[in-house]
């Protein structure tokens, strides 16, 4: 336990699912327009993941218009309004930064199999 | 010279959520409520200021001078004295208690304590020279601090020529830090950004002397 976590827990969020590197997720976010306020949906696969207690982060990369875009979001932000859990992928590391250098097929995660 | 101040510890640092869903980078400062034990004064000290103490210390542990100042003035004994330099002190009374509830977010204090030693440090990381190259035929002298000065005119070098030598474990003040939170409930206060000396180490907090100035 950190000397800090005290001053971390009243900032903790329990309502955040597991998901890890590889899963695809749609993040929720909270997105601020002069006094209004909406949500919008960013959904990609989960990069990497990374810090502890009030300090994790995880990043989410997807494919738009044939551009590549990550974002990384605070894992405990109150910007996120709800993080949804998609599909679960089948990846052998922690950091999927070679996803980067793929393209179309190649890309692709491997979705996880549950043994039932 | 401050308004308030009052003594702490270094905790960590960590990070919290404003108002507008921002990530505020905080210094965690765990502030013991801490007791008055002399009160000084211009008449007869020469100055202003507060001696005070914190926590607990066992009796057996004390020099018989400590002991005496601390029973003189009916004061529990604490770990350690420490002197707070104050515009005006005359408010305050022997054996009154201050805790973390003196400050309040939104002010700003200035944080004093001991740097991280860094024992015997070159030019580079001591006065931020900038080295010298890697490559052009550079040979062990990549780091070495240069020219300290000329030949037979002046004969000698400068006093006061920028070295290397010892860095750190010196008193350093952070000025102007605007405090998040301030709880005397859970004797803590947190302050944006960074402060002086390790994790565990004493601080000094007080309220800023450039805002008195503006």
């Amino acid at each position: 336990m950190n000397p800090t976590d005290l001053v971390d827990r009243a900032f903790l969020r329990d309502d955040v699912p597991s998901f890890r590197p590889g899963d695809t997720v749609k993040v929720h976010v909270r997105v601020v327009e002069g006094n209004r306020e909406r949500i919008q949906v960013f959904q990609g696969a989960v990069i990497r993941r990374q810090g502890s207690g009030a300090r994790e982060t995880f990043s989410v990369r997807k494919v738009s218009f044939g551009v590549g875009v990550e974002r990384t979001f605070p894992v405990h932000s109150p910007i996120i309004a709800k993080i949804e859990r998609v599909t679960e992928g089948d990846v052998r590391r922690a950091k999927l930064y070679y996803l980067r250098d793929r393209v179309g097929k190649a890309a692709k995660i491997k979705e996880r199999r549950t043994t039932r | 010279m401050a308004t308030k101040a009052i003594v702490g510890e270094k905790v960590g640092m960590t990070q919290v959520f404003d108002a507008e869903h921002r990530a505020v980078p905080v210094t965690v400062l765990k502030v013991a409520p801490v007791r008055v034990v002399q009160v000084k004064t211009p008449e007869k000290e020469g100055y202003a200021a507060l001696q005070v103490t914190y926590g607990v210390r066992r009796a057996s542990t004390l020099t018989k001078p400590e002991a005496g100042h601390f029973r003189s003035k009916s004061v529990e004994p604490g770990r350690q004295l420490v002197e707070l330099r104050l515009d005006d002190a005359s408010s305050y009374s022997v054996g009154q208690e201050l805790d973390a509830g003196l400050l309040s977010a939104g002010d700003k204090v200035d944080v004093t304590a001991v740097s991280k030693g860094k024992g015997f440090a070159g030019g580079v990381k001591r006065h931020n020279f900038r080295g010298q190259g890697a490559a052009h035929g550079n040979h062990k002298k990549h780091r070495a601090p240069g020219s300290i000065g000329a030949c037979a005119t002046p004969a000698r070098v400068f006093r006061g020529t920028r070295m290397a030598g010892h860095l750190g474990a010196a008193k350093v003040t952070t000025r102007n830090l605007v405090v998040v939170e301030a709880d005397a409930e859970r004797e803590l206060i947190l302050v944006k950004g960074a402060v002086p000396g390790p994790n565990g180490g004493l601080v000094l907090i007080r309220a800023t002397v450039t805002a008195v100035a503006r």
